[in-house]
């Protein structure tokens, strides 16, 4: 009878020097398709759903303006705030601060300014016709209400 | 003359490599936001000329499509109460596309529709007569919540959206999806809004009731 031996050659190690790459791979597709945290937030942000997103083809020509209740209402109240840049600024600075962020583009590019408004879903109307008819008085008149997508559909 | 020892072994242990790479890798997840620059946008009126007067209105009641909201968050869509948004988009669709009282131009627009789109005209004289006088007026509160305000804005332009994607042939969302970075995907859009104008007004809101 002919001798069957039991192949017993298979390495016990699943060779795992491979699972680095693997991992960096994942970190560098994360470090491409994110940005850092470009600035603190001051102010409470939790975007309003809505389904009809639009997705803006040139970030460069976007500036952001936040509103919402202040996240340290000791020192800042508890009235919404707008938060543009670093800083919280009243209603009056917009059409400055417009102006600023224009400057940072091309002459050409100037007119085309987006400002999306990334606005807490408990602020009321007030503040943002506010900004609103700032906006307008500095003309910067494309605007982008920042809203995340509606999960379910039906409600 | 001694040998040299070659019983080292020759691989560098990089078991460990993994747990430094995801560590990294937690940390990026923690300290980036996914860029999220999606919402509803919309144009702004061109300010007021204070030395101009005001523009004549010379709408006719039927044309404007009004949407009153109040502090209490309750509308009034068309001179009716209600307290939800519910059905609104399909309200707005057919007051645009209702064609009363179309003149030649919009004669031809109305021939050049798709059969769905053709299917919606109401002709109802009450309505708006044409899409290009069609107007969308949202008017809201001080103390209106900007939730609902932009859950209104939202339905307005949904109404919009599938108009001009029904009249290329797309579903809505692949409609939004366009860009115009393509020719070929930019005649699309355009071929989709030819014509008919997303007019929405947003009108100052009152004041009080905050």
């Amino acid at each position: 009878m002919a001798k069957f031996k039991k192949k017993n050659k298979t390495e016990e190690n699943i060779p795992t020097s491979a699972l680095p790459d693997i991992i960096f791979m994942l970190l560098f597709f994360f470090m491409v398709t994110t940005v850092l945290r470009e600035q603190e937030l001051l102010v409470e942000q939790k975007l309003p759903q809505a389904t009809q997103l639009q997705k803006l083809e040139k970030k460069s020509l976007i500036s952001y303006l936040f509103l919402g209740k202040p996240k340290n209402p000791s020192v800042y109240g508890t009235e919404p705030r707008i938060q543009a840049n670093d800083r919280l600024i009243s209603t009056g600075d917009i059409i400055q601060w417009v102006n600023e962020e224009k400057d940072k583009l091309s002459e050409a590019e100037r007119e085309q300014i987006y400002i999306s408004l990334k606005a807490d879903r408990d602020v009321k109307m007030g503040p943002v016709a506010d900004i609103q008819l700032e906006l307008r008085e500095a003309d910067a008149r494309k605007i982008l209400y920042a809203s995340v997508g509606k999960v379910n559909q039906d409600d | 003359m001694p040998r040299k020892k070659s019983r080292m072994s020759q691989e560098v242990n990089a078991g460990s490599m993994a747990d430094i790479a995801f560590l990294l890798l937690i940390f990026f997840l923690v300290t980036t936001t996914i860029a999220s620059d999606k919402g509803i946008t919309n144009v702004l009126p061109p300010k007021i000329d204070p030395n101009q007067p005001p523009p004549e209105i010379d709408k006719n009641e039927r044309n404007i499509f009004k949407i009153l909201i109040n502090s209490n968050d309750q509308l009034l869509v068309e001179d009716d109460f209600r307290d939800n948004t519910d059905g609104l988009d399909q309200e707005v669709k057919e007051f645009v596309m209702n064609f009363g009282e179309p003149d030649q131009e919009n004669i031809d627009l109305f021939n050049s529709l798709p059969p769905v789109l053709k299917a919606q005209a109401n002709r109802d004289p009450e309505s708006s007569d044409h899409p290009n006088e069609a107007v969308v007026s949202i008017k809201t509160n001080r103390g209106t919540s900007y939730d609902l305000y932009l859950e209104v804005l939202d339905k307005v332009k949904k109404a919009y959206y599938e108009i001009y994607a029904e009249r290329v042939g797309l579903t809505a969302d692949e409609y939004r999806a366009l860009s115009s970075r393509t020719a070929a995907e930019k005649e699309l859009m355009d071929r989709g809004k030819e014509n008919l104008p997303m007019a929405i007004s947003i009108a100052e809101p009152d004041k009080g009731g905050e």
